[in-house]
C-alpha cells in the first residue's frame, strides 16, 4: 500500500518549490470538470472544509492562505509536508480508501480529515 | 503573571534603534527573578566594575520571514546583536531559545548562523521551536545544533555556579496543540536534577512556555507539571522561554517563570484575534516589542537578576 500511494508523491528529495508546481500540474490533470472540490483551504488557523470526503484515486490539493506557515502531518505519516508558506501548495493523491486525519505540526490544534471512499 | 512595560525613549533612540531585535537581561533575587533593563544593567557599576551578565537570551529570530510584520528580520538580528556586542561586560553564552529559523529552510538556517558568528560571546546554546523542526525529515536542525544533545533535543550543562537544562517541547505535540516533553525527557531530567543540591541554582529553559498561558492556542506543555515537581525543592529556579513573542512572567514558590521577546516580530495576547500570527503595528512601535533578555549572577546578596531589553 505504502509503495502504490509513495508512487504518486513527490519524492521526498525534491525541493518545496518543485514540489507544489509539480503537484499542481498533477491535480489539473487528475480532476474531472464536474468533480467535487479536492482542495483544502487554510485559514485563520483552519483546514477548510475540516472534513473532505473525495472518492479513491483523488488528488487533494492544500493551500495555504494565512502568512503563518503551516504543515501537512497526517497521523500515519503517508502525509508529511515540510513547512507549506503563504499561498503555497501541497497535493497528494489517495489511492486507498480510508479515513486520514492529520494535523499541522506547527500549531497541532489545526486538526483535519480526508475521508477517502472505495471505488 | 506581570507583563513588563517597555520603558520610555526619546524620538531619537527610537529612530536609531528602530530595527533592533530582543533579548532579555535576567537577576535573580532571593530566588525571584526580577526584570532590568538591560541599558541600566549595562552601565551599572559594582565595586568589581561593570556587571557581566551571566548570559544573554534570544528568541525567535524567525529568519526567513518576510511579511509585512517585519519584512528585516535579518536588520533585526543584526541590530541585536550589535546591542549585544556594546555591553561593556560580555555574557558568558548566548541562549537561543529557538525558532531561528521560519520555515526550517537550509538556507536559512545558514543564515541564522552566520549572523549568530557574529557575536563577541562565542558560546551558544539552543533549543529549537516548532519552526525549527517544519521541514518533513525534521533532520535540519539537529544537523546544526544537534551535537550538544546527541540528536535527543535535551542537555544540560553548569556555568558560573549555575545548572543549565535544555529541553525540547515542540516535537510529539498532543492533539490538543500544547507541547509536550514525553516520558523519556522527563526521566532523563528527573535524573540528571536529582544529584544536585537545592542550594544550586537552576535555570531551566525550552521554547514553548512550561506553564499554560493560553490553552486555545497551543500556549503551554502538557507534561510540563511533571517536570515543575522536580524543580520545587531547589531554592532558585528559572524557567525560560521564548515563542509567544512577548513577556509573561510567573511567580511560583522559588519557580519564576519568564518568556522571552522575540527579534522578528510581537504577536498579539492570547486569544484577541483567530490565531496566533504575526501582529502588524506602526513601523514606529515595532522596535518596542522587540528584545531581549540577559541574566546576572550576583554575589552580593547572591542572587541572579533578569533584564528585558526592548530595541528602543
Amino acid at each position: 500500500m505504502n509503495d502504490t500511494t509513495k508512487k504518486s508523491r513527490v519524492p521526498a528529495f525534491a525541493t518545496l518549490a518543485l514540489l507544489v508546481f509539480f503537484n499542481v500540474g498533477a491535480t489539473a490533470t487528475d480532476r474531472s470538470p464536474d468533480a467535487e472540490p479536492t482542495t483544502v483551504y487554510i485559514k485563520d488557523f483552519m483546514f477548510t472544509p475540516m472534513t473532505l470526503t473525495v472518492p479513491v484515486g483523488t488528488t487533494v490539493t492544500w493551500q495555504n492562505l494565512d502568512e503563518e506557515p503551516h504543515t501537512i502531518r497526517s497521523v500515519d505519516e503517508q502525509v508529511k509536508t515540510g513547512a507549506l508558506d503563504q499561498n503555497e501548495r501541497y497535493s497528494f493523491r489517495f489511492d486507498q480508501p480510508g479515513t486520514y486525519k492529520y494535523v499541522c505540526s506547527i500549531h497541532p490544534s489545526m486538526v483535519g480529515t480526508i475521508v477517502v471512499k472505495g471505488g | 503573571m506581570a507583563t513588563i512595560e517597555p520603558f520610555q525613549t526619546s524620538r531619537r533612540g527610537l529612530l536609531k534603534c528602530i530595527a533592533y531585535g530582543g533579548a532579555t537581561v535576567f537577576g535573580l533575587s532571593s530566588g525571584v527573578l526580577t526584570p532590568i533593563d538591560l541599558a541600566q544593567a549595562a552601565t551599572r557599576k559594582t565595586s568589581s566594575g561593570a556587571v557581566a551578565p551571566l548570559f544573554v537570551q534570544i528568541s525567535d529570530t524567525h529568519i526567513g520571514f518576510n511579511k509585512d510584520a517585519n519584512p528585516d528580520v535579518v536588520g533585526s538580528l543584526t541590530r541585536t546583536i550589535d546591542l549585544v556586542n556594546a555591553l561593556p561586560e560580555q555574557p558568558g553564552f548566548i541562549l537561543h531559545t529557538g525558532d531561528i529559523t521560519h520555515l526550517s529552510k537550509a538556507d536559512e538556517f545558514d543564515t541564522a548562523a552566520q549572523l549568530l558568528s557574529t557575536l563577541r560571546a562565542t558560546e551558544l546554546h539552543t533549543t529549537p521551536g516548532e519552526h525549527d523542526v517544519a521541514d518533513a525529515s525534521v533532520s535540519e536542525y539537529f544537523k546544526r545544533f544537534g551535537a550538544a544533545s546527541q540528536n535527543r533535543g535535551y542537555y544540560s550543562f553548569d556555568h558560573g555556579g549555575v545548572h543549565f537544562v535544555s529541553l525540547i517541547n515542540v516535537l510529539n505535540f498532543k492533539q490538543n496543540g500544547l507541547g509536550a516533553l514525553g516520558h523519556d525527557q522527563l526521566e532523563w531530567l528527573e535524573a540528571d536534577l536529582k544529584s544536585r543540591s537545592a542550594s544550586t541554582p537552576i535555570v531551566v529553559f525550552a521554547h514553548m512556555p512550561m506553564w499554560t498561558i493560553y490553552e486555545p492556542w497551543g500556549w503551554g506543555t502538557a507534561d510540563s507539571d511533571q517536570a515543575t515537581s522536580y524543580l520545587r525543592r531547589f531554592g532558585s529556579v528559572t524557567v525560560l522561554n521564548g515563542h509567544i513573542h512577548q513577556i509573561v512572567q510567573k511567580v511560583e514558590g522559588n519557580i519564576t517563570f519568564h518568556t522571552a521577546r522575540s527579534t522578528a516580530y510581537p504577536q498579539p495576547a492570547g486569544g484577541v484575534v483567530p490565531g496566533p500570527g504575526p501582529l502588524k503595528v506602526p513601523g514606529d512601535e515595532l522596535p518596542k516589542l522587540l528584545g531581549i533578555s540577559s541574566v546576572t549572577l550576583k554575589t552580593h546578596p547572591s542572587a541572579l537578576a533578569l533584564t528585558d531589553r526592548t530595541l528602543v
